[in-house]
């Protein structure tokens, strides 16, 4: 994914002179078609992501587009001031591309995993959030950045995510996407879960229990009308997200949900991290597990608010 | 106070006189004080002259025409100190004069740190640390495309506590931003008190040019000296420029020199108002 997102920029670069690319000491080699093409708007600069960010917006003033990339925890957490103030206070077009959002960088403990990073952003007024699911959903949205108007944060995976998204329905920045329909329940999802979630509601529907799943890839602005139209559906909502319950978009779903004021109420549950700092090393896949951000939850979690809404209990094969 | 036994440093000021432009800016100053009863003087007052050459003698731009895409940009990155601005910007016409005595109030334009909604202000600031990396791209995209606009940063000395003017200044030398020129509101005072017992700059001069600026330092309030300073830039013919401005801050007035009382002053009263007033040297 990150490689796709990167590729995009060179690419949309070649046919836009407006677009520029600021790197923060990335990898050797990053970017080096960009940086032997079109010198004067390729910056490898060093690690002082304030610096970075408040240059990007200077010449977002001035009309260009910069693309900034480095890793997520530094983006949101570093240079959050800047952001706030050059970047999202004058609503200009920075693009912010963070490397290793949620668990991926887990081998190198908390100080790069971005476990917080949706709940910084959303807070920002005129912050756009887009977290894609796969490498082809990223080559979608990448296009639709050029002019669009105010800052976006695009949230990395670890990159060669298996591919779950389908060209059936056209990416549009601020709108979800159903995956599937069902009755029963309705899963809420963005970014990488989207294959846990789409896991479970084939497991489920096995079972002759049909889950709705909704694809949020922009967490800001949020497309609350979609969301609460399939939440009407359901008597069972669960969010699922690689990120802490605090913020994030469970929040956000849950903030609609109550606002709703659904009668009768919406059983509604949120899977996420703890609000602590992961204490292992290991593997995003294992962190995941270790959290239970897994189909296997996901499934009995649905279940269990399943069970209570009908008054008896599913039993599906795991 | 402290700072009164502190301040026995060089200040590389000579006790210029000011004469009626500068006397008549910081009674508007005043007056703007009058109307929302708190702000910044201190801050401005130190300010004041070097606001005034870059407006009457350096700058280009068009008034009328704020946005006008090759006028010289100027960042107030030490924002606390838009008063002097403001003044300077409704002398020009980028607004009427009018919106001078709504400072802070809910129906101006005009608050306690500039915003990029008024006519002539290039960013928000306020937050100190900022600018210079605004400006820092302004610069690089006048190189890009080749444009002659030039960028002129005004930068507090308690500002450059900021790891991120550091930052900014390690990148403008990497980048030869030779149309970018740092000014510096040295007036040796933050808000607790001397720079020299809260977070010694010096040495200063050294510091920019260790960072890789072509460095001039001149006495803030005497206008030739910056007029000298501010035309003659670029200082080098690779190298972002520095002025290190010496200044007095709360100029002009006896008892609001050198005095942390009047760093921010709020519930200024009218009896305030007729002391600084009569106190402003020939006024």
């Amino acid at each position: 994914m990150r490689k796709t997102c990167l590729n995009m920029v060179y690419e949309l670069a070649k046919s836009d002179e407006r677009i520029f690319f600021i790197g923060s000491d990335l990898g050797s080699g990053t970017l080096q078609q960009f940086k032997e093409e079109m010198p004067d708007r390729f910056f490898m600069e060093g690690i002082s992501e304030a610096n970075l960010i408040g240059m990007a917006a200077g010449l977002a003033m001035e009309g260009k587009i910069p693309y900034v990339n480095t890793i997520a925890t530094f983006l949101t957490r570093r240079s959050f001031e800047q952001l706030v103030v050059d970047v999202c206070l004058h609503n200009v077009n920075v693009r912010l591309i963070g490397n290793g959002g949620g668990l991926v960088y887990a081998p190198l403990g908390p100080t790069h995993e971005a476990i917080e990073d949706l709940a910084i952003m959303r807070a920002i007024p005129n912050m756009t959030i887009v977290a894609p699911a796969d490498a082809d959903e990223m080559r979608r949205l990448m296009p639709l950045t050029v002019d669009y108007q105010g800052p976006i944060y695009i949230r990395l995976a670890k990159g060669y995510d298996p591919i779950v998204t389908t060209d059936e329905v056209p990416f549009e920045i601020g709108k979800a996407i159903l995956m599937r329909e069902g009755r029963d329940a309705l899963i809420v999802t963005t970014g990488i879960t989207l294959r846990i979630a789409q896991q479970a509601a084939a497991r489920l529907s096995t079972e002759g229990i049909e889950v709705a799943v909704l694809h949020v890839p922009t967490i800001k602005p949020l497309d609350a009308g979609t969301i609460l139209r399939y939440a009407a559906e359901v008597p069972v909502i669960v969010t699922i997200e690689e990120h802490t319950l605090i913020g994030g978009l469970g929040s956000a779903v849950a903030e609609l949900i109550a606002e709703a004021n659904f009668d009768p109420a919406k059983r509604f549950k949120r899977i996420g991290l703890p609000d602590s700092f992961p204490d292992q090393y290991g593997s995003q896949a294992s962190l995941m597990e270790r959290y239970a951000i897994t189909t296997d939850n996901l499934l009995s979690v649905v279940l269990g608010l399943a069970d209570r809404e009908r008054g008896h209990t599913f039993a599906v094969s795991k | 106070m402290k700072t009164t036994t502190t301040i026995n440093h060089d200040l590389k000021v000579s006790p210029s006189k000011l004469d009626t432009r500068s006397i008549e800016l910081r009674k508007t100053i005043i007056r703007m004080l009058h109307a929302s009863k708190r702000g910044h003087l201190g801050a401005a007052f130190s300010l004041v002259e070097i606001m005034r050459v870059l407006y009457d003698d350096v700058l280009r731009y068009d008034a009328k025409y704020p946005r006008w895409s090759q006028r010289d940009r100027s960042i107030l990155s030490k924002g606390h100190g838009c008063l002097a601005l403001y003044v300077m910007l409704a002398d020009k016409g980028f607004f009427p004069k009018s919106e001078l005595w709504k400072f802070c109030k809910s129906d101006g334009i005009l608050g306690g740190h500039p915003e990029i909604q008024v006519p002539g202000v290039e960013a928000s600031t306020g937050s100190l640390g900022h600018g210079l990396s605004i400006g820092v791209g302004f610069a690089l995209n006048a190189k890009y495309e080749q444009a002659d606009y030039r960028t002129f940063v005004i930068i507090g000395d308690g500002e450059s506590n900021e790891g991120s003017i550091w930052e900014a200044a390690m990148c403008a030398s990497k980048h030869r931003l030779i149309n970018l020129t740092v000014i510096v509101d040295y007036n040796k005072h933050q808000s607790y008190s001397t720079t020299f017992e809260v977070q010694d700059l010096e040495p200063f001069a050294n510091k920019w040019r260790s960072f890789g600026f072509a460095v001039k330092e001149v006495d803030g309030h005497n206008v030739d000296e910056l007029r000298l300073a501010f035309s003659s830039v670029p200082f080098a013919p690779n190298k972002p420029s520095a002025i290190i401005c010496h200044t007095v801050k709360g100029k002009g007035i006896e008892f609001t020199e050198n005095n942390l009382k009047w760093h921010h002053k709020s519930r200024i009263s009218d009896e305030d108002i007729q002391s600084l007033l009569a106190g402003l040297e020939g006024g």
